[in-house]
């Protein structure tokens, strides 16, 4: 499918050869004729709640597209849009070239969906969820059954086919929900929260599996509130805040653009902290960021600016020098911590 | 459903909006399919169905039968048996479709979160609304058919009417599945569903399954003829006893009316539970 709308948003008439410069100097401003979904002011309401503030994005065939942000962002609530299980209220919304409130159903069927809680039906066993789920996407059991043992397979579930949903692990279910969202062999695969409530081993396993997705060519969006997920999955993403985005851009491109090269981060003794601070100030830094109990300090060089403070008499508890995460792209963007919420 | 082209004429409007949420129908056959495939584990749940109203029919049917004897009915005297068995499969009727679209639906709705998975694929509100409906006619069937065949057996069909049992129980369920779904729609917790018993017990207990009409004052006589199973009732026994008249019509309407506002209903608050 080369251009899902048809044609393209050219301009028509004589071409305005400033305007055309103007509009190519930020990328973002051109519409992408391949863009599987294209959001521009896209809104969500709850009554006097906006859960989701006018936001724009496109996600772009075969990509990795990550939504970070705290519980309470909007994430989920603009998931549950592009899924087509919840009216946008505002703006403008296209997926796959197709209008989500009058057309839902034919683009669900190309969409496969990992909600945030698991929705498996606990009264089927493994094999039989990825059939009936099948079945309502209107596939013919014998195609069911082939993509089945390729799925299992994919999940590491092979061995658990006839077994109840209810006695697999967490993340074996998530697994199940992953293979059970490919059922339909999607377009889009949406991801809220894939890996939230694992233990890090049962994370880890998932990360690999959708990785292994990512890399054959699988158009991938996510929300997340863990910063190392993001980091590891998404080719580009926004930090989303209050309903809003804040910044978009790929990992690296957020963290050059929003904070600096090193963090050096210091503990303090409670008595201390607040004195420490303000001594900190001498040292030079890009910023300082002083939290409830550590203080970061961005900086080019953390050795560096560890001698700097040494040098001013400061004895911490602890310190650290690391580089830049998208923890503190966040930190900077909205002044809290991500799982702050 | 073959009763359908009845409410839409009567009612366009709430059919109208029951079918914007909905691929036509046809996805609901996918969600009965689903339920047939759950259901074959848990065989002795359905065969529970069929039971009750049989013991109900030994007990009472057969064993107060003795004592009463014979009943009026329309003028002629009949054998309270014959009596009684007709409006024990318009209960079961009732009580089949209530079980499966308040308790089990209420259970899909709010704890198997079956729906919102259902609702990420190509299915619409419509469609559950459709296929929950059309699962409890399915189930309701067996046990009608399996309860005509006792019937049959025991000798109390009078009349070749009694044909038109089936589909007439088949109406009672989609009557009561259609109420009961959107009932369920509104309710909050488990103790709400004491409502649901405090209207089908004591409509089991006084819509004439036990003894004609005429026992009651009159104003009490209008009161049992509004209720939605005494329509059942009274349809059914008229087939089974042979006595047949346009004003069965009626009661055929009514149920059909009901069913098709509870479906029309129940959709759109899926849509609006759901779908946010």
């Amino acid at each position: 499918m080369g251009c899902p709308l048809g044609v393209p948003n050219y301009p028509a008439g004589p071409v305005n050869h400033f305007e055309l410069s103007q509009a190519l100097g930020k990328v973002t401003d051109v519409p992408d004729p391949d863009a599987l979904i294209r959001a521009s002011g896209l809104t969500k309401r709850f009554g006097q709640f906006t859960a989701v503030d006018g936001i724009d994005f496109e996600l772009r065939r075969g990509e990795a597209f990550g939504f970070l942000g705290p519980n309470g962002a909007g994430k989920s609530s603009t998931m549950r849009m592009i899924g087509c299980v919840s009216p946008p209220t505002g703006g403008e919304l296209t997926i796959l070239g197709l209008d989500p409130v009058t057309q839902g159903a034919a683009i669900r069927a190309r969409l496969g969906v990992v909600p945030q809680e698991d929705t498996l039906d606990v009264e089927l066993t493994v094999r039989e969820n990825l059939l009936v789920y099948g079945r309502y996407f209107g596939l013919s059991r014998q195609v069911i059954a082939e993509r089945t043992a390729r799925l299992l397979e994919f999940v590491q579930l092979s061995e658990r086919a006839n077994d109840h949903v209810e006695p697999l692990s967490g993340g074996m279910k998530r697994r199940l929900t992953i293979a059970r969202s490919l059922i339909n062999e999607p377009e889009i695969l949406i991801l809220d929260e894939p890996t939230t409530g694992l233990d890090p081993q049962a994370r880890h396993v998932v990360w690999d599996r959708l990785f292994r997705l990512k890399q054959q060519g699988v158009t991938l969006i996510l929300t997340t509130h863990y910063m190392d997920e993001a980091e590891q999955l998404c080719d580009r993403l926004v930090v989303m805040d209050g309903g809003k985005i804040a910044a978009e851009g790929s990992p690296r491109e957020l963290i050059d653009t929003y904070s600096s090269r090193e963090v050096l981060e210091l503990r303090f003794s409670t008595f201390e902290h607040d004195q420490a601070v303000e001594k900190l100030t001498a040292v030079p830094a890009d910023r300082i960021e002083v939290l409830a109990d550590r203080v970061l300090l961005y900086v080019d060089d953390g050795d560096a600016a560890m001698a700097g403070v040494r040098g001013l008499a400061l004895e911490p508890l602890t310190s650290l020098v690391r580089r830049s995460t998208l923890e503190d792209v966040f930190l900077r963007l909205t002044g809290r911590r991500l799982e702050d919420g | 459903m073959s009763e359908q082209p009845l409410p839409l004429r009567i009612l366009p409007a709430p059919l109208l909006l029951a079918r914007r949420g909905s691929l036509g129908g046809r996805g609901s056959a996918h969600l009965i399919e689903r339920h047939a495939r759950a259901y074959r584990r848990t065989w002795l749940v359905l065969a529970s169905g069929f039971v009750e109203p049989l013991f109900y029919l030994l007990s009472i049917g057969v064993g107060i039968g003795e004592l009463v004897g014979k009943v009026k009915f329309d003028g002629q005297p009949v054998g309270f048996t014959s009596f009684v068995a007709p409006a024990l499969l318009a209960t079961s009727a009732m009580n089949g479709a209530i079980f499966d679209s308040t308790y089990n639906i209420f259970f899909r709705l709010k704890y198997a979160k079956l729906y919102d998975a259902v609702l990420a694929t190509p299915l619409g509100a419509g469609d559950v609304a459709l296929g929950e409906i059309g699962w409890a006619l399915i189930r309701g069937g067996l046990y009608a058919c399996a309860f005509m065949v006792v019937m049959l057996a025991m000798g109390l069909v009078h009349s070749a009417w009694a044909a038109l049992a089936i589909p007439v129980a088949l109406l009672i369920g989609f009557a009561f599945a259609g109420a009961g779904m959107a009932a369920t729609t509104f309710i909050r917790s488990w103790q709400d569903f004491e409502y649901v018993t405090l209207t089908t017990l004591p409509m089991f207990l006084f819509s004439t399954t036990f003894y004609p009409l005429s026992v009651y004052p009159r104003p009490i006589q209008l009161v049992v003829d509004c209720t939605p199973l005494y329509q059942g009732i009274a349809l059914l026994r008229g087939l089974s006893l042979g006595v047949v008249g346009p004003g069965l019509l009626w009661h055929v309407l009514y149920l059909a009316v009901m069913g098709a506002a509870g479906l029309a209903v129940a959709s759109r608050r899926i849509s609006r539970l759901l779908l946010r």
